[in-house]
């Protein structure tokens, strides 16, 4: 086993948020393993995304900590580090998919650039070199090769969606953020980026945390859940686990409210 | 003349102006804030180049103005006038004799030399204003050193038109460091900006930025390395003087379609002209 897999790739300890006096999320800790995904669960409202807008930077913590193993070798704090250093790494190793994918895109410049930006932010260059990968990620996510020249707002919701997950692993992200990349479609559309979704995590060995308040979707996606009510987790496990034997009454109060056609 | 203080602006003032330049000078390419003053002229007529103008200038400086190259059209001629009328100073047409060059949107053809000073009128100074709107955001992203933006323009320029289609104000990284918006000049007058022995000053009045980049510093133009920055070229010399490495303006002469390309810079122009004449059979 690499040294890598000795050590977890994020440990969250002790993640604490508020909002004035209310509680955004309160104490919550995790360890994230490569090649991991591990789902948020919880219903609107419970704080998942907080915990992840507070590993990325978009809010502050107030306090706890999430020890990150960079490229190099080096464990840094994210929630304490400097915001140049942060931005970096935020740049080199992670991707961050947001549920609107009009939030994650420039939507008045073509698909390519959305693409090749990325790899802009990182110092390439070479216009022929970024314009290949870019129609690489553009095949990988299963949008015609001459769409690249089109400006997203021309997309379909779930084209977008998918546009927004290229230009974020075209740099071969080591964590990728996500939350409810399925949110805004509807079922066929979401039941193809699911497919898609998976084989990606499963080929690139990719280490992700996705929020999500739909169960199936974390069925699918997720290794291991966290459940998070009122901000505080309450139950931690393997999916298939927490899923099919529920231990807390608001873990088997979600699952026995999913709705089955 | 004694009813002004030397060249217009109070002591007070361009002592606050001069540590804006210094530094700028000391940061070359990034923009340093001001106090800018009201001055008798509107603002997109030069206040900013003129306040630096006052600030740097001394009583045996010799003053150049340029307006779009040329030495006799209004603004540069106005500009002029102010100098001599609230300094006293001597002033020129000849680049060669000028020690404080004021310009607007070109840089002369003529070499300029150690010692001289260039100062460029900006309309705009941040070069990331159209990428993003929030003057917080553009001092961050130039704190982080972030233009991966920047390239993102230039790659859609080659995507939409085969080549980067920005001929003026066309940006560049200063000591290889601060991305810079070199004044509204033709992207021809780039690579005078590279490792320049004169000291260029940048003066915005409206917006109220000095920026800076002192003698021999280098100034890259931004580019891919498949699609290299190129200036722009024409295929016939200057009608007047026969020159065929300046920057051209194209003058309409009639009104059935005739017209002529001669040089912008007026001054180089005229020593061409009269360099022929001269000598060479």
């Amino acid at each position: 086993m690499s040294d890598a897999g000795e050590r977890p790739l994020l440990r969250v300890r002790g993640l604490t948020r508020f909002y004035g006096s209310r509680v955004g999320c309160l104490d919550i800790g995790f360890d994230l393993w490569p090649g991991e995904v591990l789902g948020l669960v919880g219903e609107s409202g419970s704080g998942k995304t907080t915990v992840l807008d507070c590993l990325s930077g978009r809010r502050a913590a107030s306090a706890g900590r999430a020890e990150y193993a960079a490229r190099d070798g080096a464990i840094v704090d994210v929630l304490r580090m400097a915001e140049a250093p942060r931005r970096r790494l935020l740049r080199a190793e992670w991707g961050v998919v947001h549920q609107n994918p009009r939030d994650g895109l420039r939507m008045t410049v073509t698909a390519g650039a959305n693409v090749g930006e990325r790899l802009m932010d990182l110092g390439a260059r070479h216009y022929g070199a970024i314009r290949g990968q870019a129609i690489d990620w553009l095949d990988q996510v299963e949008i015609a090769r001459d769409r690249i020249d089109d400006a997203p707002e021309s997309f379909s919701g779930g084209m977008l969606q998918r546009l927004q997950i290229a230009r974020n692993l075209v740099i071969r992200p080591r964590l990728v953020l996500m939350d409810e990349p399925t949110g805004s479609l509807d079922v066929s559309v979401q039941a193809r980026l699911l497919d898609l979704l998976r084989g990606l995590v499963a080929e690139l060995n990719l280490s992700a945390i996705v929020v999500t308040h739909d169960l199936a979707v974390a069925r699918l996606l997720a290794h291991r859940l966290v459940v998070i009510k009122s901000g505080e987790a309450v139950e931690t496990g393997l999916t298939d686990q927490v899923l099919d034997d529920p231990q807390h009454p608001y873990t088997l109060l979600l699952v026995s409210s999913v709705l089955h056609p | 003349m004694s009813r002004y203080n030397f060249a217009y602006l109070d002591e007070q003032t361009k002592r606050m102006i001069r540590r804006a330049i210094l530094k700028a000078v000391a940061i070359p390419g990034y923009q340093v804030p001001f106090g800018s003053r009201e001055m008798p002229l509107s603002y997109g007529w030069g206040t900013g180049g003129v306040q630096v103008t006052a600030s740097v200038i001394g009583p045996d400086d010799v003053l150049k103005v340029i307006d779009q190259g040329a030495d006799d059209t209004t603004n540069a001629v106005s500009i002029r006038r102010f100098f001599e009328r609230t300094a006293g100073v001597r002033t020129t047409t000849r680049t060669t004799q000028a020690t404080l060059i004021q310009s607007r949107h070109r840089i002369p053809e003529t070499p300029l030399a150690p010692g001289q000073i260039l100062v460029l009128q900006v309309p705009i100074p941040e070069p990331l204003r159209w990428l993003e709107p929030r003057e917080a955001e553009t001092r961050k992203m130039h704190a982080l050193e972030e233009y991966g933006a920047m390239h993102v323009r230039l790659y859609e320029d080659i995507t939409r038109h085969g080549k980067v289609a920005q001929t003026y104000e066309y940006p560049v990284i200063v000591d290889g460091r601060y991305l810079m918006r070199p004044s509204p000049i033709p992207k021809w007058d780039n690579p005078k900006l590279d490792r320049n022995p004169a000291l260029l000053l940048f003066g915005a009045g409206r917006e109220k930025r000095i920026y800076a980049v002192p003698p021999h510093t280098s100034v890259r133009s931004l580019d891919f390395e498949d699609h290299p920055f190129e200036v722009e070229r024409w295929d016939r010399p200057c009608a007047l003087c026969g020159a065929s490495d300046s920057y051209l303006d194209e003058i309409v002469v009639d009104d059935k379609g005739g017209r002529m390309f001669v040089c912008s810079d007026t001054d180089f122009c005229a020593q061409q002209q009269g360099r022929r004449e001269d000598g060479e059979p």
